[in-house]
Order: C-alpha cells, then sequence, then structure tokens
C-alpha cells in the first residue's frame, strides 16, 4: 500500500519531500488542497490528488486554472473554517502575488498554508528566483524545513500556527527537498470533523493601515512562537569561535562539512527553521562570545542580509564585534559564483576550510587532472531535446516550414514549459522569445500591432494547452479588442507534460481523475471570434499549409496542433515498428546530409557510422511514424502494431 | 562499513527515461527494510527531454545525510549507461570506487546531429577502469530484452547491485521489498530481470 496512505503512527516509511509535505497536511486534518502545477512542486497535490487518497482522508484536491486561482480557491476554503493547503513552484507565487498581498492583511480562518517550492540551479526553471523576498514583502511567517522529516512535521505545524495567528503561513522547499527521497516516521493523523461555515460576523476584509498595523502586531506574535520554536537549534560547542548560520538543505551539508573536516567540536551550527520574522533573541543568544558566522543558504543571501541587519543592533553591546563570511564575502560560492547555482556539501566544506585555514582535496591534483581530461575527450554533452516521438518536434517543424514558405521573416514568440526548447537547437531555434505563462501571445499584442509603423513581418505566438488556460487567454482578449494582428499556434498535447500529466480544463477530467466539463480550446477561441483551424502535426504538409494561408489572413486567428504527448500515448497502446531500409536510404546523400538524424533529430533516429545509414534505436522509438513521412526516400519504414501482434 | 565513518555512498546515473528512480527506489526500500537511514538524491530536472540523470542514495546509521555526495565520496557507481558512468565517476569517484555498467551507449543529441561524437564504448570502459578499483560489465539491455522487455534494463542493474556483495544489505532483502515497490501486474517480470541481474554478476 502507498505509504502516505498507512494509519501507522510510527512507521518509518521512505518518501519524497513533496509526498512527506502532502503527508504533513494530512496528519493536520487538511481538508481542501489546489494548486497549478510546476516542478519541483508539483507531487505535493499530485499525491492528494491521488483518488484512493482523495477518497481515504475525504479532502477535496484539484488543479486550478493558474495559481493565483488556487490560493483564492484554498482561501475561500479556508474562510469557511476548513484547513487548506496550496502549492506552487517559484515562478506561481508571482502569479499569485496580488491576492496574497491582501490576504496576509484580510486574516483567514481555517489553517491556510502556502508552499513555494524555489528551484535553486534550475533544473527544471527558466529561472532561481528566491522566493523568500516574498515573506519580507508580505509580513508573512516564514519556514524552511532542513529534511525530509523536517518538511512532513513542519507541514503539519504550519496549520496550527496559521490558525493562532489568523493568518496564511508560507513554507519554502527547494528542488533538494522537494525531489529528494528519505524515510522519515509516520504521525497520527488529526481526523478534524469540521463543518464549514461563513458565519454571520465573518470578515476577511484588507483594509490599509489598519489591517497593516494588525498585520504587523500578527508579525510579532510570529517572533514570539518561533523564539521557543523546537525546529531552531543549536548544536557543537560552547564558545565556538565559529558558528555557522543555516536553514533548509544548508543543516545536513553543514553537518557534513564539519564530519569531512573534523571540526565537530570546535565549530558550531546554528539552524534556523524559521526565516522570517528571525527569532531575535534566540540568535543573539547563542553568539554570545563568537567572532566569526558563515551564512549558508540556497540562493540569495535572504538570511544572511537579515541577520546581519538584526546584529547591528547588538555589536559592541551583547556582542563581540564579528566578521561575517557567505555570499556577501563570496565564500559560499558554486561554480558561477556567489548566490547562483545550488549548494552543495562540497561549497560548504571549501567555505570552512578557506575561514580555518585547513588544506581540503576532494580527490588528489593528479586524479582530478585525470579525470577532467577524461570529462573533455570521452563526454559529449546532453542536450535537453523534445523526447522521442514528440508532437512539438512535429510542430516546431510545421511552423519553421510555413515561416519558410511565407518568407517575409516571420518569427516566433515563445512561452515556457516543454515548448520552451523551441529555443534550441530541437525546435530548430525558432522561439525568439521566452519568458512566462501565455508571455508569447501577450508581447504579440505588441509586435501584432505595429503595421502603421510600417511593420510587416508575421508574427506567430505560441502557448500550451494548459498555458491557453492559465494565462493566454487575457492576451487574446485583448488581441481581438485591441486589434492586434497575429497568428496563434496552440501545441495541444492533451496533457500539462513537462510536470508529469496533470490534466486541465480541456481535457475532461479533474485532478482525481474524475469527468469534468470539458472546456473546449477550440469553443472558447471561436467564442471570442477567432478564426480557428485544427490540424495533426503529424500530418506535416497538412499542417503547414494551414499555418501558412493563417498567416496570410488579415485578421488575428488560431491553429490548434493537436496530438497526444507520446509519453502518455505510449502508456496505452502497443507500438508500430519503425525501422530504416539499409538499401534505400540515402545517408549523407539525403537532405542537407542524414536529413533524419542530423536536420529533424529526433533521439531516436541514430546514425550507424560503419554502414553509413539512418537506423532506429527500437528501445527509445515510440513508432510515432513521423520520420517515415518526412523521409524523402520513404527509407523509413512502419509496421503496425495490430499486424507486429498477429 | 567503509570509508567516510558509517554510511555508504551509492550513485545510480543515465538518462532520463532509462528508470533511475525506481532503480534508486529499490535499493533504498532494501536499505531501511535493514534498518538503515536512507537519503536520495535525485537529478532528474528535466529528464524527460533526454538529459543525464543520476541518484545519489546514501544509507546511514545514527543520522540521516544531505542529499548530496560529496566529491570523490561515491563508494558505488551503478552506471545505467556506460558515457554517463564516466561523467559521474569523474567528479565522484575515488580509487577505492566500485562501478557495474550496462554497456549500451544511448546516445546524446549532439553525437546524433554529428556535432560530438561518442567514443567506442571499449575505450570508454578501459578508460574508467584506469579511475576506479573494480568495472563490472553488465549487459542490462541484452538481458532485458531476452526477457522481453528492454525498459526493466533498470531492474537487473540492480539486481547486479543486488548480487555484488558491495552492498550491507543482503541479496534476499532486494528479492523481497520488489513487491512493495513494483506493481502487481509487472512484478513478475522484474523479479525475472533482478534475478538475472544478481546471476549475471556473480559469473
Ligand atoms: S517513429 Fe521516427 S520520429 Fe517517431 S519516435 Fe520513432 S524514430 Fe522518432
Ligand atoms: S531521411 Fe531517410 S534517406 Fe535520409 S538519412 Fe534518414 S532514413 Fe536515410
Amino acid at each position: 500500500m502507498l505509504s502516505i496512505l498507512l494509519d501507522e503512527p510510527g512507521k518509518r516509511v521512505l518518501m519524497m519531500g513533496n509526498e512527506a509535505i502532502a503527508r504533513g497536511a494530512i496528519e493536520a486534518g487538511m481538508k481542501f488542497c489546489a494548486a497549478y502545477p510546476g516542478s519541483p512542486s508539483s507531487e505535493i497535490i499530485g499525491t492528494l490528488a491521488r483518488p484512493d487518497v482523495a477518497e481515504n482522508f475525504g479532502h477535496h484536491a484539484e488543479w486550478s486554472t493558474n495559481e493565483v486561482v488556487a490560493l483564492e480557491a484554498a482561501a475561500g476554503a479556508s474562510f469557511g473554517g476548513l484547513r487548506a493547503l496550496c502549492a506552487m513552484k517559484q515562478n506561481g507565487i508571482n502569479v499569485a502575488s496580488d491576492f496574497l498581498m491582501s490576504v496576509v492583511m484580510s486574516g483567514c480562518k481555517g489553517g491556510l498554508v502556502l508552499v513555494v517550492a524555489d528551484d535553486p540551479g534550475a533544473h527544471c526553471s527558466n529561472n532561481e528566483m528566491d522566493s523568500r523576498a516574498y515573506a519580507r514583502l508580505l509580513d508573512a511567517p516564514l519556514l524552511e524545513p532542513a529534511t525530509i522529516e523536517e518538511s512532513k512535521e513542519m507541514t503539519r505545524w504550519a496549520f496550527e500556527l496559521s490558525e493562532e495567528l489568523e493568518m496564511p503561513c508560507m513554507i519554502r522547499s527547494v528542488t533538494r527537498i522537494s525531489h529528494a527521497r528519505g524515510d522519515l516516521s509516520l504521525g497520527p493523523i488529526n481526523r478534524l470533523q469540521r463543518t464549514p461555515r461563513f458565519e454571520a460576523y465573518d470578515r476577511f476584509l484588507s483594509l490599509g493601515t489598519v489591517t497593516h498595523s494588525v498585520l504587523h502586531g500578527k508579525l510579532e506574535k510570529a517572533r514570539d512562537i518561533f523564539e521557543k520554536s523546537q525546529f531552531n537549534q543549536y548544536v557543537g560547542p560552547s564558545g565556538a569561535e565559529l558558528v555557522i548560520i543555516t536553514c533548509g538543505t544548508g543543516w545536513l551539508f553543514s553537518r557534513e562539512a564539519l564530519r569531512t573536516l573534523g571540526l565537530e567540536d570546535k565549530v558550531g551550527i546554528l539552524k534556523l527553521a524559521t526565516t522570517w520574522p528571525l527569532p531575535n533573541r534566540f540568535i543573539v543568544d547563542h553568539l554570545k562570545g563568537v567572532k566569526q558566522v558563515l551564512f549558508v543558504e540556497e540562493i540569495d543571501p535572504f538570511m544572511e542580509q537579515n541577520v546581519k541587519s538584526l546584529l547591528a543592533d547588538y555589536i559592541g553591546s551583547e556582542l563581540e564585534v564579528i566578521k561575517f563570511f557567505g555570499k556577501g564575502s563570496g565564500h559560499v560560492r558554486s561554480r558561477f559564483g556567489p548566490a547562483l547555482g545550488e549548494i552543495d556539501p562540497d561549497i560548504v566544506i571549501r567555505a570552512v576550510a578557506e575561514i580555518k585555514g585547513v588544506d581540503y582535496q576532494a580527490q588528489t591534483p593528479e586524479y582530478a587532472e585525470r579525470a577532467s581530461t577524461l570529462l573533455s575527450e570521452y563526454t559529449a554533452s546532453r542536450d535537453l531535446a523534445f523526447c522521442a516521438g514528440c508532437p512539438h518536434r512535429a510542430s516546431y517543424w510545421v511552423m519553421k516550414n510555413a515561416l519558410a514558405l511565407d518568407g517575409r521573416g516571420g518569427f516566433v514568440l515563445g512561452d515556457i514549459g516543454c515548448y520552451g526548447m523551441g529555443a534550441g537547437r530541437s525546435g530548430y531555434f525558432i522561439n525568439r522569445t521566452l519568458h512566462c505563462m501565455g508571455s508569447g501571445a501577450g508581447v504579440a499584442c505588441g509586435l501584432g500591432n505595429l503595421a502603421k509603423f510600417e511593420f510587416d513581418q508575421p508574427v506567430v505566438a505560441v502557448m500550451g494547452d494548459s498555458t491557453f488556460f492559465h494565462a493566454a487567454l487575457p492576451a487574446l482578449i485583448n488581441a481581438r479588442y485591441n486589434g492586434a494582428k497575429f497568428t496563434s499556434v496552440v501545441l495541444d498535447n492533451s496533457a500539462t507534460a513537462m510536470t508529469g500529466f496533470q490534466p486541465h480544463p480541456g481535457i475532461g477530467l479533474n485532478a482525481m481523475g474524475n469527468p469534468a466539463t470539458q472546456v473546449l480550446i477550440e469553443d472558447v477561441c471561436k467564442g471570442l471570434g477567432f478564426h480557428v483551424e485544427i490540424r495533426d502535426p503529424f500530418k506535416v504538409d497538412e499542417a503547414v499549409e494551414a499555418l501558412h494561408d493563417l498567416m496570410q489572413r488579415e485578421e488575428s486567428s488560431v491553429l490548434i496542433l493537436r496530438h497526444t504527448c507520446g509519453l502518455v500515448e505510449s502508456r496505452k497502446k502497443k507500438k508500430d515498428r519503425i525501422s530504416v531500409n539499409a538499401e534505400k536510404c540515402l545517408g549523407d546523400e539525403c537532405g542537407c546530409a542524414r536529413f533524419c538524424t542530423r536536420v529533424f533529430g529526433c533521439p531516436a533516429l541514430i546514425w550507424n557510422e560503419k554502414e553509413k545509414h539512418a537506423s532506429v534505436d527500437e528501445v527509445v522509438c515510440t513508432g510515432c511514424g513521423v520520420c517515415a513521412y518526412l523521409c524523402p526516400q520513404s527509407a523509413i519504414e512502419v509496421e503496425k502494431a495490430e499486424e507486429l501482434q498477429r | 562499513m567503509k570509508q567516510n565513518g558509517d554510511c555508504l555512498n551509492v550513485i545510480i546515473t543515465g538518462v532520463g527515461g532509462q528508470g533511475n528512480i525506481l532503480a534508486s527506489h529499490i535499493l533504498a526500500t532494501a536499505a531501511i527494510a535493514e534498518g538503515f537511514h536512507v537519503t536520495i538524491g535525485e537529478t532528474y530536472g528535466q529528464s524527460q527531454r533526454g538529459g543525464s540523470v543520476m541518484s545519489h542514495v546514501r544509507l546511514s546509521k545514527g543520522e540521516s545525510l544531505g542529499a548530496l555526495i560529496p566529491r570523490g565520496k561515491a563508494h558505488v557507481i551503478v552506471g545505467l549507461e556506460p558515457m554517463e558512468t564516466l561523467r559521474v565517476a569523474a567528479d565522484y569517484a575515488n580509487p577505492g570506487t566500485k562501478t557495474i555498467v550496462n554497456p549500451r551507449p544511448n546516445y546524446p543529441l549532439m553525437v546524433l546531429y554529428g556535432a560530438q561524437e561518442y567514443p567506442p564504448v571499449e575505450t570508454l570502459l578501459a578508460r574508467l577502469g584506469e579511475m576506479v578499483e573494480v568495472v563490472k560489465v553488465v549487459e542490462g539491455t541484452e538481458l532485458a530484452k531476452g526477457i522481453g522487455e528492454a525498459m526493466a534494463s533498470n531492474v537487473v542493474m540492480v539486481g547486479a547491485l543486488a548480487g555484488s556483495g558491495w552492498t550491507p544489505i543482503p541479496t534476499d532483502t532486494f528479492i523481497s521489498v520488489l513487491k512493495e515497490v513494483i506493481p502487481q501486474k509487472i512484478l513478475a517480470l522484474n523479479q525475472r530481470a533482478l534475478k538475472l541481474g544478481i546471476e549475471s554478476i556473480r559469473k
């Protein structure tokens, strides 16, 4: 049985950080959760929305159309008195921030917890924004779990804290917690039975300075609670000269660094789990007599700067003069520099070794030298690419060819998501902008409205199916209203593929897999007055013709390129067998040399160097067949799955 | 356990889609059954799109460890792909590291485009051998194809680790936890894959 379902307090189980957060919410008696999917946060609601989980614990789980709607929905449930959870990636908090700014002032009733998962190192993002700056901007209490186990414990605590303070609480996770796995101990499940009710005296109003001052009072109360929190702790000798102040992933990295350098009985570690507002007294009391402080945290020097400004009031009175190390001093730096990329144990080891003047080498110099020679001589870079069989590759091929056919210097305005790769080789470098959800259409509202300045290049805006609902709609309405002219291409792969196939309003299923009202993209576009065409990107010629025709129109129009994501499709059906007929393949003579492997670039199409022809890697190939369609020699052959069965 | 005090550091590496996460999950579940603390750091941000993936699996007694292994501190590397094994070894291996490698290449896009080259696998493995104590070659993909499912190569490779004697976990524990990790429908197939791996490394 899935461990999140178990009601066996004390049992040790393996969980992903995001599952641990979900389990913490369950143990707190959470009854309503909402999110817009985004790595590295998606598995939080993904887990809670599993039909067995939602049924067992009786909560509502939804994928909302975007992050601000998700947060508003969760706040609504809280106003009714239920405990509610909202989760998002760092980009999401920008979308949710307008409401967030006022819900901290209006306060809430049932515990309301917002989890934001940051992505240091941008493993799965187009930025590495540090969302903690919002906690300070909002005057909101901020918790930073340091381990998988703490993710669960602190999520559970956050609901209580939120109810005590009558305001939302924010939890900051990072990829190395959300996507890490570890063992933890299950706790008892709070089977809270609350009947939601909007009482006659309930008011949730954000009213300028009046509620702002109430908010400041709550923040001071949060500080008092944080002063006593067990999650903040000091380990190490008393009278240490150097103390590391850390939070989040930095805690275990710092422990490892001291162990590795044999400095555990010389250097102290002050672990902060509540990083806004800071537990002032707790910090000052642990720095008495300390001469050096090293700050270790992910991305921005958020805690570093806040603690420094706190200590400015105490140095020279209660505290001695302290020398500070961290991102400000350049001691905590990744290979990109300080406050860039993610931290790791080696970064902390190096920082401590430099401060303490200890010599440390991870590998001997000659070993490291050999290793780096091997890396440069024997490894090729693994650039990201659309998957084998991905309909986006075909769609980009369609756009590339339609633009070439049109010949007026048209270009594509991009968007984030899988098809953000349209800016790279896999998308033939044709995406020319890359910003945020829906921004392709928004930017097209400007570039598509420059005709009176004699601008005559055709403008194409791409958006994914999920993005269409998330953020592209206001831009499309704006285009109609203000007369911007561009062609929208909706890449409809019928799933929010990048984050793990969560359904969206166009699919006809809700988060828990139950039938839901289907909102068809074409109906919405027609309703807005757009001319709409729908094509299958794997039928390349038809799709190129359709896009080319739409680009000639006087008004804005929409092309929906619809084909199910190869990963979803391959889970459902047996695949066709695709192979290259070596006799027919032209190889180096084909196209501008080896068309399919070198130009089209499906990862399943490999080049047989010895025999000088293309071949198909049957393990990677999904059997989509588009290469067979495109091969100028008809050298690629398809055996239908049905025939293979016989 | 050896080196770095009371812990064992294993890295499982490959390319997106090869089943790294399942492999690390089986190892971790077996370790928990034996009373270890386990932390797994997964690097798979964009793995669905052919990027490098690696799982740092860390076993410890006493207290949990961070999700990343420090440079040069891997005890065992399980490579689902040869070039990725070399890439990981360069950062995390030391002369005492032991490796198990599936020799079947997965070609990076730049190689397919003809912009870079994939060195001969034999050379690659020979170079790897100069960096580490042992290189055990296990034909994961071929063995898995033999039982009708090339995608089960990850479980074959975990089997090889289970049979290697390089972890403090008894081989039988790997076999018995498989049912906790793998859905009933495909359990029998994966049990066969695991056994193939165990036998193959013991040859
Ligand atoms: S059929 Fe061709 S294009 Fe489609 S996945 Fe296989 S090799 Fe790639
Ligand atoms: S496109 Fe066809 S002829 Fe050209 S290299 Fe590929 S298989 Fe050979």
